[in-house]
């Protein structure tokens, strides 16, 4: 079965965020930019579907299930090492669809439509969200577009025949869907921990391919639809205080923070 | 997720590196997985591995799998060296030095001294038969030329081997062996012919043999790393464990120190951009005086002291990494190279120290334990002293 990875390229998660000073959104110069970390599990979880886990005893994860992953970015050129990385990690090629704005999720979803028809994969996983907007629409969308079923916020993904079964996390629990193939997965925090790459294969992936396509190559129109009036910085928290009685913490709900 | 100080902005480890014009985007994702190894399997578990005193040595097989330790070794012994030039070296030296505990990577990178006479002027038996599975990170390889009557002046070493048939019998002691308690194999040197530098061979010893007797030594650094004496007493060695030619074996030394002092001065270079890293967030914090201590002039001029000469050793470093790799050995430089980089991380670690103040002397911290390896790096691997005398006799002085 062929999968189909979309990756992001985001500013790196350890980094702190800044706003810029005019406002017009967050300030990117020479920091370090990574793979959004979810699209990081959604590249292993294909990947180890693909090896299987011959040292772990009992596991769902069965060698041959995926023979093939593509990833796709979209973005800039510097998307490409992005896509590098997951193919450092095990992804056996790549396709960069070259735009150099941000793209909202509804013309993502629009392009990575037209990767689906043109690669016909059997599933895609995708991130739930990426951590620059949190947008959390693209692989909804996605599932729209195309008429496919939808397992967001997986947590344990296992294939059986042609179905695969999802299980989410809902509030309060978790719940498993059964989804006819072709499927669209996005992933959650904890449905594995991504593997490093090793040097060998950092080095072997320089070797492999990756297309670069544009929004025009797939008759897409990527202009913004939504206008952004202003970025600012989340409002400073106040320190916290201490309450001497349990009669001022009532107080103190009541009168100033309003919860009561 | 991450086991480091959070990066204050325009003062953390990677803002400071400048930025190289030998590397591109594979030193970058190499430098990106390393670190992502370094943060999830060594960093946790660096105060633990202190306190005991040596690396347990499933860290040697996680290693070996990732590729590090395999890491510029030829692949026919199952190491990678296709793209793994100097810079991907420097890359690896740095972000392990980045972990603030020299301790770990001497330990861990031990083979990057023992393994190559071996590579370079053994047998292709010995090469065969010793390089995998030191590459797997299986067994560990030491390097063993210092003696307790000396290390500066090598050509003078007083173990001897002597050739009664199809064996050697070694008789002598080595001192400061990194890794000398755990490897399984010491790289040494010894003393087959006549005085000085002609009478000198490097002989393959198994540290399990009969006779040979290891003490461990206590220090005052890099404690994850083991150190030992070790003592041969009539150990026999098969002859075929002779590498390289016999009364040969000092070319196959020095060979080695020009690869080493070159790890060595970017570990050491990186590890004082740790201090800054430490120094500047601390700094931008701590309040004093009714101000920042980066508001303290003699504070910010200490910080920007520091940022002038570690980018000074970087960009001296880069230089002598790409002259090494256009083929050329430019001793004198690689010599002056590990004395500007040693010299930098003691005024680094010592003016870090000061801006931390009380904290700095509290162990468990990075700057606390790179304060007390500036003198293994200033005298290790050849001392300043040494280093200068090599470069003014190198110069023609
Ligand atoms: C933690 C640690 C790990 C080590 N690991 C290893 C290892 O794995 N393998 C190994 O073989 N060795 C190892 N060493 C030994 C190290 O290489 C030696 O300590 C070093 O070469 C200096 O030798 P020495 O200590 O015998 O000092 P000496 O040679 O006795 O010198 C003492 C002092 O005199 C100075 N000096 C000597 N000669 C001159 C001169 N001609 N002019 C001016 N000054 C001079 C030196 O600079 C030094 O400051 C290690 C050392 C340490 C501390």
């Amino acid at each position: 079965m062929k999968v189909l990875v979309p990756v992001k390229r985001v500013l790196d998660y350890n980094l702190k965020v800044k706003v810029k000073a005019d406002q017009t959104g967050v300030d990117l110069t020479n920091l370090k930019m990574s793979m959004n970390p979810f699209c990081e599990i959604a590249v292993e979880e294909a990947i180890r579907h693909k090896e299987g886990q011959p040292n772990v005893a009992g596991s769902h994860y069965k060698a041959g299930t995926v023979t093939e992953i593509v990833a796709v970015s979209i973005g800039p050129d510097q998307a490409q090492e992005t896509i590098r990385t997951a193919l450092a990690m095990g992804a056996d090629r790549g396709i960069l669809v070259k735009v150099d704005h941000e793209v909202e999720p509804l013309a993502v979803a629009k392009i990575l439509k037209a990767v689906v028809d043109a690669e016909q994969p059997q599933v895609v996983i995708l991130g739930k969200q990426a951590i620059d907007d949190d947008s959390n629409q693209t692989g909804q969308m996605l599932a729209a577009l195309l008429g496919w079923p939808q397992g967001t916020f997986a947590s344990k993904v296992e294939f059986a025949g042609s179905k695969v079964n999802v299980t989410r996390e809902v509030d309060g629990g978790l719940q498993t869907v059964a989804l006819d193939l072709p499927a669209i997965i996005t992933t959650d925090l904890r449905l594995n921990e991504p593997r490093y790459a090793s040097l060998p294969n950092i080095m072997k992936a320089k070797k492999k391919p990756i297309d670069v396509k544009t929004p025009g190559d797939f008759g897409v129109n990527v202009a913004p639809r939504l206008k952004v009036v202003k970025v600012t910085e989340p409002p400073k928290r106040q320190g916290g205080v201490k309450v001497k009685t349990v009669q001022e913490l009532v107080d103190k709900l009541k009168n100033e923070a309003g919860v009561l | 997720m991450n086991a480091f100080a959070k990066p204050t902005g325009a003062l953390d480890f990677d803002a400071l590196r400048p930025p190289s014009p030998f590397m591109g985007e594979a030193h970058a994702s190499w430098r990106r997985e390393l670190r992502k190894f370094v943060e999830r399997e060594l960093a946790p578990h660096v105060n633990e591995w202190e306190k005991a005193g040596v690396l347990p040595r499933d860290v040697f097989r996680k290693a070996g799998e990732f590729g590090l330790i395999g890491a510029g070794f030829p692949e026919a012994y199952g190491g990678w060296s296709e793209g793994y030039d100097r810079f991907m070296g420097i890359v690896t030296s740095e972000e392990l030095a980045r972990l603030g505990a020299g301790g770990v990577s001497a330990a861990l990178m031990i083979h990057g001294i023992g393994l190559p006479p071996i590579l370079n002027i053994g047998s292709e038996e010995m090469k065969a038969r010793i390089a995998p599975p030191v590459l797997r990170g299986e067994m560990q390889i030491s390097l063993a030329i210092t003696e307790p009557s000396g290390g500066s002046d090598v050509a003078a070493l007083l173990t001897r081997a002597e050739r009664k048939g199809d064996r050697y019998v070694v008789n002598g002691s080595k001192m400061f062996i990194t890794g000398g308690m755990t490897s399984r194999y010491a790289t040494t040197a010894v003393r087959t012919g006549g005085p000085g530098a002609g009478g000198v061979s490097l002989l393959l010893i198994d540290l399990e043999s009969r006779g040979v007797t290891r003490t461990p030594l206590d220090k005052q650094g890099w404690w994850s790393s083991d150190t030992a004496a070790l003592y041969f007493d009539d150990v026999e060695v098969p002859a075929e464990n002779l590498i390289g030619a016999e009364n040969a074996g000092f070319i196959g030394i020095m060979m080695n120190f020009n690869g080493e002092r070159l790890g060595m001065a970017a570990g050491a270079t990186a590890s004082a951009r740790v201090c800054i890293e430490e120094a500047a967030a601390w700094a931008q914090q701590r309040r004093t005086f009714g101000k920042r201590l980066a508001d303290h002039q003699v504070i910010r001029h200490k910080i920007a002291a520091m940022v002038q000469r570690v980018n000074a050793s970087t960009a001296y470093l880069e230089h002598c990494a790409w002259r090494v790799s256009q083929g050329e050995t430019p001793v004198a430089d690689l010599s002056l190279l590990k004395v500007q980089a040693t010299e930098t991380l003691e005024f680094c670690a010592r003016e870090a120290s000061q801006i931390l103040g009380g904290a700095a002397y509290l162990q468990g911290s990075r700057v606390e334990r790179i304060y007390r390896e500036v003198r293994v790096n200033a005298i290790g691997g050849g001392s300043e002293e040494i280093m200068r005398d090599l470069a003014a006799r190198q110069l023609g002085l």
